[in-house]
């Protein structure tokens, strides 16, 4: 477990991680998701005693990294692959990191078969690709066998095999009970890789969550629905109150209605009442870069200020707790999630 | 973490690239070849001039690169991020630089010596017939002292190293350091004197020829230093681990 308490950098004037609090559980593959020069890399230096926090700390299992003895068997990080000398073979590498930490050189062997380099260990490093130097980066993460491990951007730059093969990997680090924490710019792809999410912008924190929650309330909830009697369909949707936009059929689909804020449940057990045929029932789930863009709102560098991606019901509270909304008090949020991102930025301004 | 442990761990990371076993191998070849060179090339009637403390006149040269060598330890760790690496490994910073240091300075004076002693026993082995027999305290520090400069030199390099942590830029200030301050500032009128005296690589060679003159009107080994043979090499470590402690002290604090 990693717990994150009021973490803050400043280089200069500039506030690169501005009061971060957060908790990554263990047995999960947590992703530490903001775009680039959010503080993500910054911060996973600071955990891992690289860089002095300006203020605050951070501790991994109730201890401080430069507390830990023999770090490597608690704590495997790979922040970047490239951290190798260049004329240096893989096993030389990962002989001097076990030796430190009194790690058997047998154990050198075994995480080479690991991630597959036992054929090109002691050929140099700076002659790999950029694939091979990020699984010589893993075997240097998992030498001590730590049940609390790190990755920074992992799959940057990797061709498709790789990126499934780090996917697979993370989920089996998970899976046997480790704590997974790995940071990414690529929202698509941590909704494949992460559980739960930690996001920030601009060095803070907006949102501790589960990834399914995250999309689930910023995207809102709606659902698409298609019948062969569409008017009656829409008549029926609107006497159970619940409001109903046409979509017109494109090449992905036929015509088709979409209600907002409801489940399939509800759509499903309305028209079944009104003894209508459907052809289709789907929850419409928004994607994360979406639900990204409406979560850091004016946290994110780089606006379009496209209308289609205007807020909906649904935005962040701030540090995990839940924000009340003005003038909206008898709204029970589905999620933690409440409020608009105004009225959090507003919160947040207090 | 015990001691021995982490000098392990950079006696490995040392010996597992290439660039220090070619800078031992030119340290010594020159240095020995360039005195060779000398035993083997002088006149007859300067024969008498061949004594222990000439053969080492060229020590420069070997001491140069190892001290290049030495800085090249500890800026290519900051260049290839290994430095962030050994941290991790090793959270307690003090410990890892001063067992890296320990290493680095341990091999300067192993090369130290075999350049040193090898240059006189080249130089004996072309000519039987010169000075060159061990004949006091003197002669023996001039040769075997050697080693023991180096070492210090190197305590001084890596300092330096990690002070600046780039490359280009420490071995720069060290060249400036030990090829033109040295010996420039002694130039400045009336103060000149007076501070070449305190100048740590002059005090350093001081230990190596108090009481010896080497050629004639020889500039660089100034009369009337302010110690004796070992007094100086203890002034000459004491800057060094001065220098050490601050560079030290500053890793310790700066961000890696």
């Amino acid at each position: 477990m990693i717990e994150a308490n009021g973490l803050t950098k400043r280089y200069g004037r500039t506030l690169a991680v501005n009061d971060l609090t957060f908790t990554v559980q263990a047995g999960r593959v947590t992703g530490f998701l903001g775009p680039n020069g959010a503080g993500k890399s910054t911060t996973m230096r600071m955990i891992l005693g690289l860089d002095r926090p300006t203020a605050g700390g951070v501790r991994i299992d109730g201890k401080r990294y430069t507390d830990l003895k023999e770090p490597l068997r608690h704590v495997g990080a790979l922040l970047d692959a490239k951290w190798v000398h260049p004329n240096r073979s893989a096993r030389a590498h990962l002989r001097w990191l076990a030796v430190s930490n009194k790690l058997p050189d047998k154990r050198v062997d075994e995480v080479l078969g690991l991630v597959g380099l036992t054929d090109v260990a002691n050929r140099r490093a700076g002659g790999y690709s950029l694939g091979m130097s990020q699984r010589l980066g893993i075997a240097g993460a998992l030498l001590g066998d730590p049940g609390v491990m790190l990755f920074d951007e992992p799959v940057n730059g990797l061709d498709p095999e790789g990126i499934l093969w780090i996917r697979q990997f993370m989920h089996r680090l998970a899976d046997e009970g480790r704590t997974v924490f790995v940071s990414s710019h690529l929202l698509s792809e941590m909704a494949l890789t992460a559980q739960d999410l930690v996001v920030i912008g601009r060095g803070r924190l907006i949102a501790q969550t589960s990834t399914r929650a995250f999309i689930d309330a910023a995207s809102g909830s709606s659902v698409r629905v298609r019948g062969p009697e569409l008017d009656r369909l829409r008549e029926v949707m609107a006497s159970g109150g619940l409001k109903a936009d046409d979509t017109p059929a494109t090449a992905e689909g036929p015509a088709a209605l979409v209600v907002h804020g409801a489940t399939t449940d509800a759509v499903g057990e309305l028209a079944g009442r009104a003894g209508l045929v459907l052809h289709e029932l789907a929850a419409q789930r928004g994607s994360l870069e979406q639900a990204f863009i409406q979560m850091t709102g004016g946290d994110v560098e780089y606006r379009t200020g496209d209308p289609a991606l205007a807020p909906v019901a649904g935005a962040p509270s701030v540090a995990g707790a839940p924000v009340g909304v003005p003038g909206q008090p008898g709204e029970a949020p589905a999620s933690q999630w409440t409020g608009t991102p105004a009225a959090a930025r507003k919160a947040d301004a207090r | 973490m015990t001691a021995l442990t982490l000098l392990k761990v950079e006696r490995i990371k040392l010996f597992s690239t290439r660039s220090p076993w070619w800078c031992m191998g030119a340290a010594v070849f020159i240095t020995v070849g360039f005195t060779a060179l000398l035993a083997a090339t002088i006149r007859p009637g300067d024969l008498g001039d061949l004594t222990p403390a000439t053969t080492q006149f060229s020590y420069n040269f070997g001491f140069l690169i190892m001290m290049v060598m030495a800085i090249l330890a500890i800026t290519t760790e900051y260049r290839f991020g290994t430095i962030r690496a050994t941290f991790l490994a090793v959270p307690n910073r003090v410990d890892a630089l001063l067992a890296k240091t320990a290493v680095v300075a341990l091999l300067a004076g192993l090369v130290g010596e075999a350049a040193g002693v090898g240059a006189w026993a080249l130089s004996k082995a072309i000519r039987p017939e010169a000075p060159l027999a061990l004949d006091n305290a003197q002669d023996y520090r001039v040769v075997v002292g050697v080693g023991l400069v180096y070492m210090v030199a190197a305590v001084v390099a890596v300092s330096i190293g990690l002070l600046i942590r780039h490359s280009a830029g420490a071995i720069t200030a060290l060249l400036i350091w030990v090829l033109v301050a040295e010996n420039l500032l002694p130039a400045i009128p009336r103060v000149g004197d007076t501070i070449q005296k305190w100048l740590p690589f002059t005090v350093g060679n001081n230990f190596l020829y108090a009481g010896q003159q080497v050629g004639q009107d020889n500039d660089a080994t100034p009369t009337n230093m302010p110690f004796g043979a070992w007094g100086s090499l203890l002034y000459f470590a004491v800057v060094a681990l001065a220098l050490l402690a601050l560079a030290v002290g500053l890793a310790k604090r700066r961000d890696a």
